[in-house]
């Protein structure tokens, strides 16, 4: 390859990696969530409640670990209004999660009012010493900002927090038979608001993300539709961290990819490059549905079910 | 009780009412707005929104104006451009062209509403139209950026494959090449109005292929700020989006409503209101090109210029002959011009343009 094709690859990856950062942070909060038994369809609105606030505090001066924890602190705070509906007051979990999703878009719009128009400086890069010298990959992969790095250990902190702890082992037992658990003493509502609190949190972070990093400013709606792709990508990872975080890099490079196929002469229309990600998520959807041992195994078996402590 | 509050609460609102109309002296003239998308997108439906403020700064007291956004182009906005009717807004601009059935409808059951559709082509007695012919800014921003581009290199970041942006690329691409003839304009699609994300990975996919001036005609400042990161030019669309890219922004391809909006309002208040078509650009200050960067030599912003100037004065057309499309074939011949009929439907590309043309 000359020059020219490398450094072109090494900006793609690069691209694909930025674009992947957001789906990460969101994906793996809701498979916590989801792996808790609890089905939270208001991604899109808590990202974009962390996304408003983390620009908020970066707007007022407020630093850079500030602005992230406020982005993270948002949207816990948003999915613990979820979780008083859908676990405290037993409310329908997909009715309460869409509803979070618009009031999220509305609130968001309202709080930012006044930020729009302002730009902010980006988080700064820090190149990972020894690693981001490595030609083509090292720009690429080892030149990002801190919550880069962040979403990428976070697929292995959750992976063993899962299937290598006791706390996970628990949360897991409360997505897979409530009834069982709460039988044996464990608190599932408690387990499941701590599950809730962790997707909103995850999910602000990601939103927190896209304003402070990813497009440095507030603009309304900024997630565009993101929040949507985190849920799919949950089910295209088969609830499995490891997945859920190769599968955000495939649909972030897709989405890369189509932009840089237009100009390479490839003969595919744009559209459907663009549909990539979804079709791939309704064929994961579609194969794991044939064999019913993969599901058992994988999916939650009470997942989006209301718990009643008094049966 | 609940009863009796709400009764006397009733009374109390009629007596404020009553109050208002007695102590004016003319009702105000309400003037409604329908918005496609947020008015704190920052381009397409916030340009329309200041449009709206300028019309309530003119007109102070005379008039009274609402504006409902994030109107989907559906069912809902026939709703609410009748409730808009039907709450006594006597003028009603709808402004995205996905509007136009639902607009065209309620004007035929309000005839003492007159009703103005932006970039659409139905009309009737009380249903005017009105566009602004954002191609004209394209084509001075295209010699500033043939004279500035050093890779020969132009990106274009389109949202949709519609004549309205073939026909903007297609002026940009014509007025680069009047200046560099090697220069060739690379258009990514990013099927979205709106996507800060998608639009900023678009901005990087063109500069890592080695474009050197970023146009774009989505919505978001995310171009501008990837150019500003990457040291290269852009250029902005709908506002002045200097604030996003100090050095990188080359010039922006604005869009001004407001003189059209306080024009029609002051038509309705003097009687003179007839239902148009109109299609201005320069001429009218519908369209608008956002300062020159202070960094490009003068020459080039004399240059481009003077092609606003004679864009403006109608004595130079964007789409005047010879124009070639992309298989060589002679599309204008020397002399003649491109008819408004013919950019209303434009679908090919001008030689020169790089990348696709979904039909």
């Amino acid at each position: 390859m000359s020059d020219a094709e490398l450094l072109t690859l090494s900006a793609i990856l690069a691209a694909m990696v930025r674009a992947a950062t957001p789906l990460v942070f969101a994906a793996l909060g809701e498979l916590v969530t989801e792996r808790a038994g609890v089905l939270n369809l208001g991604i899109e609105g808590m990202m974009l409640i962390g996304a408003v606030a983390a620009f908020a505090v970066a707007h007022a001066d407020g630093g850079i670990l500030l602005s992230i924890a406020a982005g993270a602190a948002a949207g816990m705070a948003i999915a613990a209004l979820f979780a008083v509906l859908a676990l405290g007051l037993r409310a329908n979990q997909v009715a309460c999660g869409l509803a979070l999703s618009l009031f999220g878009v509305g609130l968001s719009a309202f709080l930012g009012k006044g930020l729009i128009g302002t730009p902010i400086e980006a988080l700064p890069a820090l190149p990972l010493p020894g690693l981001s010298r490595i030609p083509v990959i090292g720009k690429a992969l080892f030149d990002h900002d801190i919550l880069v790095y962040l979403s990428v250990l976070a697929a292995p902190a959750i992976h063993l927090f899962l299937f290598r702890s006791r706390a996970g082992l628990i949360l897991r037992a409360v997505g897979e038979n409530h009834d069982a658990a709460h039988a044996i003493g464990y608190a599932v509502l408690r387990v499941r608001l701590l599950a809730v609190l962790f997707g909103g949190a995850m999910a602000g972070l990601g939103g927190a993300y896209l304003s402070l990093t990813y497009t440095p400013m507030w603009v309304e709606n900024m997630a565009a539709g993101r929040g949507w792709i985190a849920l799919a990508l949950v089910v295209f990872a088969t609830w499995r961290p490891a997945r859920a975080l190769l599968g955000a890099y495939l649909f972030g490079g897709v989405t890369i990819l189509q932009l840089h196929a237009q100009n390479w002469g490839v003969g595919v229309p744009s559209q459907i490059l663009a549909m990539l990600p979804y079709v791939a998520t309704i064929v994961v959807l579609v194969a794991i549905s044939r064999d019913e041992s993969k599901i058992k195994l994988n999916a939650p078996a009470c997942l989006g079910k209301v718990f009643h402590s008094g049966r | 009780m609940s009863l009796m509050r709400r009764a006397s609460l009733a009374a109390l609102l009629a007596l404020a009412l009553g109050g208002i109309g007695r102590v004016q002296a003319a009702e105000p003239l309400k003037v409604g707005f329908v918005y496609v998308g947020p008015i704190g997108d920052y381009g397409y439906s916030y340009q329309h929104d200041q449009g709206r403020l300028a019309v309530e700064k003119a007109f102070g007291d005379k008039v009274k104006t609402t504006y409902v956004e994030n109107v989907p182009e559906g069912a809902d906005a026939e709703r609410v451009i009748r409730e808009l009717a039907a709450t006594g807004h006597k003028l009603i601009f709808s402004t995205s062209f996905g509007f136009m059935n639902a607009t065209a409808k309620v004007a035929k059951q309000y005839p003492d509403v007159k009703f103005e559709h932006a970039t659409g082509y139905q009309r009737g007695p009380n249903l005017a139209t009105y566009m602004a012919r954002f191609y004209e800014s394209r084509f001075p921003a295209g010699i500033a950026a043939g004279r500035l581009t050093k890779t020969h290199k132009l990106g274009y970041i389109a949202p949709f494959p519609i004549p309205e942006m073939v026909r903007s690329i297609n002026a940009f691409a014509l007025a680069a090449r009047s200046v560099d003839p090697q220069a060739e304009v690379r258009v990514v699609w990013v099927n979205s109005w709106y996507d800060p994300g998608k639009e900023r990975e678009a901005a990087e996919a063109l500069i890592a292929q080695g474009v050197d001036v970023v146009a774009q005609q989505s919505d978001s400042a995310a171009p501008v700020q990837a150019a500003e990161r990457a040291g290269v030019w852009a250029i902005g669309q709908a506002s002045d989006m200097t604030r996003f890219g100090p050095r990188a922004q080359l010039t922006s391809c604005m869009e001004i409503w407001s003189g059209y909006y306080i024009d029609r309002v002051r038509a309705v208040l003097d009687g003179t209101w007839k239902p148009d078509d109109t299609w201005e650009g320069f001429n009218k200050d519908m369209v608008r090109l956002a300062p020159f960067n202070p960094a490009i030599p003068p020459a080039v912003k004399a240059e481009a210029e003077k092609a606003e100037a004679e864009i403006r004065a109608k004595t130079r057309h964007p789409f005047a002959g010879p124009i070639k499309d992309r298989s060589g074939k002679v599309r204008v011949p020397a002399g003649q011009t491109l008819s408004d009929a013919e950019l209303l439907k434009m679908n090919w590309f001008v030689e020169g343009v790089v990348g696709s043309l979904p039909k």
